[in-house]
């Protein structure tokens, strides 16, 4: 039987357990040098983004951007790992598809690339896996990402598979390496090439894209042709992409072996790379459950008895957002958001959600994403040396007046 | 992703830009004998803006792991006396002890 005493116990550990989730959540925040040096500022196609570092560029997008499902071309995140950028001509451009476990190596120009395979559309999000790395508690080496470094577009382009099957593969396949004109300024550092297990290259949502939102890629986005890897992050989205090579051993340059890749274990991981694992650690994968809060910033005044209508985006690997929560009350209490239109499996699902503030102060507000296995977010990050998969809660605090 | 090549970026703020003015702007080394390591070399890896967006919370060694890594694994043309100096210096204006 209930008794009074017992519901005041329960009432003091609700508020124990929300004072917490609210502390927790307000903890992270950007390291002071990280904010000394960010500043907004226009690269060519682009509107004012969040300067990260100018060389190589790397520009992350404001929040207040993502006000629709799709993120505009000239608003979509910048991230480079190279110094030397080449400024692709799409008509001398050419794609050459070979490797040890190709049969007949060929190239492809641009042209060939539109008009050769069945062009396919998939709507998917890029996300950097290291998303998020600036809120890391404690603080990691590396670009120091707030929430913009994502992006979600219409990808247009021909499937990796049906290239690949031109060459024809061997048996002996293992990895799909892709490189890039993209390259270092110093002969010593080691290329940015990157790997797919065999498997997840010739998935059918793979794809090369030319065209990003019904246009051709921007620049800072990959032009002439980018790889899209439906729910990977964005590690394996190589840009501007000139080779493809079939291996039959595993790609081992540091990008590969010692960069992007997480503690085994630490992570539920779906989907493995399994010719790259090791004792210790494997390849970052697939994109974490995850949701932001779009319509309103910290501090952001509103009205006592006016509604607050709060946006935001959601998204997962793939396999779909069944529904996002809000939380006023610090966590115990969770009420649904109005899922917006599907725009596929691989899309930022936007989602909003109305609520009347009815007293003055403060008022914290959290969102929860939870995919179609029934995974969610974490209210505490799941802390790792690199800084990736963080899908910690996001929240905002209103100002009530 | 990892940091690049944050110690070319020091060596980098002497040589010819072609990037954005606005980097001109950036926090330059400050102190003479860093200056005096850095003019010898002729690279350019990265803006220095890595450096600071990277502080202050790396300790002393965590960055001299930063150092050799870019020393180590992306070539970095720096002698250890250099990447010693290198060190103090980012310790000192951009780290913890």
């Amino acid at each position: 039987m209930t008794t009074r005493r017992t519901l005041m116990q329960w009432a003091w550990a609700g508020l124990a357990v929300s004072g917490g989730l609210i502390s927790r959540l307000a903890r992270a925040g950007l390291p002071q040098g990280t904010l000394d040096t960010a500043v907004l500022e226009r690269l060519v196609g682009k509107q004012p983004l969040i300067k990260r570092s100018y060389r190589p560029p790397n520009f992350e997008t404001p929040l207040t951007y993502f006000d629709d499902s799709i993120t505009p071309n000239d608003r979509f995140f910048v991230r480079w790992h190279l110094m030397g950028i080449a400024a692709v001509n799409g008509r001398a451009w050419r794609l050459s598809v070979g490797g040890d476990a190709a049969i007949k190596p060929y190239e492809l120009t641009l042209e060939q690339l539109k008009s050769d395979f069945e062009p396919v559309e998939v709507i998917a999000v890029c996300q950097c896996a290291g998303n998020r790395r600036g809120l890391s508690d404690p603080h990691v080496a590396g670009v120091q990402w707030g929430y913009g470094a994502m992006g979600n577009a219409r990808w247009r382009g021909a499937r990796l598979k049906d290239i690949l099957a031109r060459a024809g593969l061997s048996n002996e396949v293992l990895e799909i390496a892709i490189n890039g004109a993209d390259h270092p300024v110093l002969d010593a550092t080691p290329d940015f090439i990157k790997s797919l297990p065999a498997w997840k290259a010739l998935d059918e949502n793979t794809i090369i894209a030319y065209e990003m939102n019904g246009e051709a890629l921007p620049h800072h986005n990959g032009y002439p042709a980018r790889l899209i890897v439906p729910g990977w992050v964005a590690t394996y989205w190589m840009k501007q992409i000139t080779s493809i090579q079939a291996i039959s051993a595993p790609l081992t340059n540091f990008w590969m072996a010692t960069a992007y890749r997480l503690p085994k274990g630490k992570f539920a991981q779906a989907d493995r790379f399994i010719s790259q694992e090791n004792e210790l650690t494997t390849p970052i994968t697939e994109i974490v459950v995850n949701s932001v809060i779009t319509s309103h910033a910290d501090g952001t005044h509103v009205k006592r008895g006016a509604p607050i209508i709060l946006k935001g985006l959601a998204w997962d690997a793939g396999f779909g957002i069944r529904q996002v929560e809000v939380s006023r009350d610090g966590g115990r209490v969770w009420e649904s958001a109005q899922l917006g239109v599907d725009l596929g499996r691989y899309s930022f699902r936007s989602w909003q959600y109305t609520t009347i503030p009815h007293e003055v102060g403060t008022l914290a507000l959290i969102a929860r994403a939870t995919n179609n296995q029934g995974a969610t977010q974490v209210s505490e990050l799941i802390f790792n040396q690199p800084g990736y998969h963080n899908n910690v809660l996001h929240s905002v605090s209103l100002t009530v007046v | 992703m990892r940091p690049l090549l944050i110690f070319l970026g020091i060596l980098a703020f002497v040589l010819p830009h072609r990037v954005a003015a606005d980097e001109a702007t950036l926090q330059r080394p400050k102190d003479p004998d860093t200056i005096r390591v850095v003019t010898h070399c002729a690279s350019i890896c990265h803006s220095i803006d890595y450096i600071q967006m990277n502080s202050p919370f790396l300790k002393r060694a965590q960055w001299e792991a930063e150092v050799k890594k870019m020393t180590k694994v992306f070539g970095a043309p720096i002698g250890d006396d250099d990447a010693t100096q290198i060190v103090n210096y980012l310790v000192h204006y951009y780290g913890v002890e």
